[in-house]
């Protein structure tokens, strides 16, 4: 028997909020990406079970613009921590706030 | 047997995740999620889409993560003292991720779905007959912007000369 969409999409919807927190309550900066990374790969997977419960492929299309999208979105974000680093000798991001008023 | 497989990688699945984000090893965190995302592309192989589980452990396993296990090597951070989130922050984040999380359960366990209709097998020669017919300007537009990506992350990480 094939997997019902209801409990694909419950998974996604456990990994998204996993990963909301690794956003919300880490203050490594690395920790935060990696928040960001598990997020887009729950909306990755509902985007699947969506494109098997219609019986079309454009589901399964988006899901390989999302992974091309992310694999940039991970290297200038990598690049801007390591850049962040080199000025502040941290990636905290509590302490990112020279842009406050 | 489909169920099974399915049940397993998704607990894995969940408790990799947790890990991922909860633990305080930044390399901890990287390797839990590169399990993670094996899982998933189990959920992917099992969902009809054998190119995306393709695609998920060539590009997620294989490159993103290795990208950020090399980062956390280069920058060699000292493990941060003080990466205890603020009373507010902590009130805040967990009052939202019960809420996305519980919520989007509960949505998915009760809105009854549509119909299945018959299932499209997403072969990679489907999907790239998708991708150089329909989608053949957003599948052009994706290289500019990884060619972008590329030089921009380049010239950020660049030293003064």
């Amino acid at each position: 028997m094939s997997v019902p969409t209801t409990h694909i999409v419950t998974l996604a919807a456990l990994l998204f909020a996993v990963g909301a927190g690794g956003v919300l309550l880490r203050r490594s900066g690395i920790s935060v990406l990696l928040g960001i990374e598990l997020m887009l790969n729950a909306v990755n997977l509902t985007l699947v079970a969506f494109a098997r419960q219609h019986g079309h492929l454009d589901g399964q299309v988006f899901v390989f613009f999302i992974m091309a999208v992310a694999a940039a979105e991970v290297a200038v974000g990598l690049a801007l921590l390591v850049a962040i680093f080199r000025h502040q000798q941290s990636i905290d991001v509590d302490r990112l706030n020279i842009l406050r008023w | 047997m489909e169920l099974a497989v399915f049940y397993v990688a998704a607990v894995v699945a969940v408790a990799t995740g947790v890990l991922a984000v909860a633990h305080r090893n930044p390399v901890v965190n990287v390797m839990s999620l590169v399990v993670t995302f094996f899982c998933v592309a189990v959920c992917y192989a099992l969902l009809a889409a054998p190119f995306l589980a393709a695609a998920q452990i060539l590009v997620y396993a294989g490159a993103i993560l290795v990208l950020f296990l090399f980062v956390v090597m280069l920058l060699n951070a000292p493990l941060p003292t003080t990466d205890q989130p603020r009373k507010a922050q902590r009130i805040v984040g967990a009052a939202a991720v019960a809420l996305v999380g519980l919520g989007g359960a509960a949505l998915a366990l009760l809105v009854a779905p549509a119909p299945r209709a018959p299932v499209a097998e997403g072969t990679a020669a489907a999907i790239g007959r998708l991708l150089v017919g329909p989608h053949l300007f957003a599948f052009e537009l994706v290289s500019v912007l990884l060619l972008a990506a590329l030089v921009g992350a380049m010239v950020l990480v660049k030293r003064k000369a």
